[in-house]
């Protein structure tokens, strides 16, 4: 006779109250499969913890999100925000699907470049632009934003010994009722700083002036911001046309959409509460179509979307190191994946599921990584099912900044994998061994 | 009368406790280690039962069953 499936013993205290507003606890379905892949056979041949990136996911919610925008507004370019996830199989799906690249450093720039984008293609933002940047990027016609008034000043003093026109935007910040206001980039709205920046620019016929940049803010979780943005922005553009004759051929409206994962303290789950494409695309381009831009015509839409087009196609999968007791009697788990890899839980509720189905029991449970580290806590209480030891499991919507602002701390940094249409995986970032790092160090003689 | 035989169980793992007025649940693996202790089986008796039933090492049964007693404990369950 064959023995009973095992798991811990629990004994759990049933609390009087008021019930908690969505119900009696759903039990968390296991996730075994990624585009009819097992993770299983991915964890068994790269390893554990790995992140898996789905090919498939990518190209949906691109095609979706170009879909909401084309079929509301006539002239509409998505550039691919480097910094949510510049892995170069990464960059260059969006970059087949026809999204340009818009990058902040020097370094992104590099990558944009080695992924085959013309210059004419990239949109350089940020305040860190050096003189070097500037002057590939001036030669390379690329859409320079420019953040403040030194950056402008390094481009007329440039603009002297080059024989090339610069082809730049200003980055706007305004108040559109977001809070924080972002008013550390770019030139400012209301106090007539932006105003100015644009006299400078066109008065010195040193450079055109093509475009018009604001950016409201990152998880902006209420579109109405934007139709804000986009008033203002066309204020600029028809004053602009009144005093120097020129057209502003693009708006770009940046970033900022929010994905599904649910920001910590938030009362509801962002799959409930986050906009669609379809309403962010209906308030920025019903905004678009209201605002009167100069000689009626219609300016490029650029859209700088990184999190909401790329965090649903990243999964994080790894092993359950151990299972221990708090001082108060709370279950710990203690995982081998931490804030290392996803500095970004220190503001989500990730979501983590179990592969395989091996409790029907659950309890509240604190999440933490492997580091040796108070704060490495990957969600503070969770109901989760009774995992032993070895049993793996996947987190859901890691795809945005976790494989650009992870750290190599502790530990080496794993393999990142990506299953294609065809259901096949490639290796798309090797996991780091000590090699990786012998070649950055050196040791002095004397300690030889 | 015992801690443990002054407990209502029902079939299913639901626990009240008289004496008290609280309620509590406990999984399959529970009931069964509660049913042993209230038969006057020791810890170690208890772990081989369990080793003998499900499926799992001596050593994981034994480091679950007395996490499981020092909860009884804790809720002043057992004597």
């Amino acid at each position: 006779m064959s023995k009973k499936i095992y798991e811990r013993p629990i004994l759990r205290k049933v609390v009087e109250g008021i019930p908690n507003k969505f119900g009696s606890l759903k039990r968390l379905r296991p996730i075994s499969k990624i585009d009819d892949v097992e993770i299983d056979s991915i964890m068994d041949t790269y390893g554990s913890p790995v992140f898996i990136i789905s090919e498939n996911t990518i190209r949906n919610t691109y095609r979706s999100a170009y879909r909401a925008f084309a079929t509301r507004y006539p002239k509409v370019q998505f550039a691919w925000s480097y910094k949510t996830n510049y892995l170069d199989a990464v960059c260059r799906i969006f970059h087949q699907e026809g999204a340009w690249a818009e990058v902040v450093s020097g370094f992104e720039y590099e990558k944009a470049i080695d992924n085959n984008i013309s210059g004419n293609k990239i949109i350089f933002n940020g305040p860190d632009k050096s003189k070097e940047d500037l002057k590939i990027a001036i030669n390379n016609n690329s859409l320079i934003h420019i953040d403040h008034f030194d950056e402008l000043n390094t481009i007329l003093e440039l603009r002297k010994e080059l024989d090339k026109q610069p082809q730049v935007a200003i980055r706007v910040n305004m108040d559109t009722g977001i809070i924080p206001q972002w008013d550390r980039f770019g030139f400012n709205y209301e106090n007539g700083e932006a105003w100015n920046a644009i006299n400078r620019i066109l008065s010195s016929g040193l450079m055109d002036l093509i475009g018009l940049h604001v950016h409201v803010g990152t998880y902006i979780s209420t579109s109405k911001a934007y139709t804000i943005a986009i008033q203002k922005l066309a204020e600029l553009a028809n004053k602009t046309y009144n005093r120097f004759n020129t057209l502003i051929s693009y708006i770009d409206v940046g970033g900022g959409f929010a994905s599904q994962n649910t920001l910590q303290g938030a009362y509801m789950p962002a799959t409930d509460t986050c906009p669609s494409f379809d309403d962010y695309a209906h308030a920025i381009t019903s905004a678009m179509n209201e605002a009167s831009f100069p000689n009626n015509e219609f300016p490029t839409l650029i859209l700088e979307t990184g999190r909401a087009m790329i965090d649903e196609a990243g999964w994080l999968a790894g092993t359950v190191l151990a299972n221990k007791r708090l001082a108060d009697g709370r279950r710990a788990m203690v995982i081998d994946a931490g804030i290392n890899l996803m500095f970004t839980a220190f503001w989500y509720d990730y979501e983590i599921y179990p592969l395989h189905e091996t409790s029907f029991q659950s309890e509240p449970t604190t999440i933490y990584g492997p580091l040796c580290m108070n704060i490495d806590v990957i969600r503070k209480n969770i109901n989760f099912p009774l995992l032993n030891k070895d049993d793996r499991f996947v987190i859901k919507r890691v795809g945005a900044y976790t494989m650009t602002q992870w750290m190599q701390f502790i530990t080496y940094r794993p393999n990142i994998v990506m299953i294609d249409a065809n259901k096949e995986v490639h290796v798309i970032r090797k996991k780091e061994d000590k090699e990786v790092f012998r070649q950055q160090e050196e040791i002095p003689k004397h300690l030889l | 009368m015992s801690k443990l035989n002054s407990l209502a169980i029902s079939e299913n793992g639901f626990i009240f406790k008289p004496s008290t007025g609280e309620s509590f649940v406990t999984n399959e693996i529970g009931l069964f280690i509660i049913q042993l202790l209230k038969s006057g089986k020791k810890a170690d008796e208890i772990i081989q039962e369990i080793i003998k039933d499900f499926e799992v090492d001596n050593l994981t049964a034994g480091k679950d069953l007395y996490e499981f007693l020092d909860f009884l404990k804790k809720e002043n369950m057992t004597d």
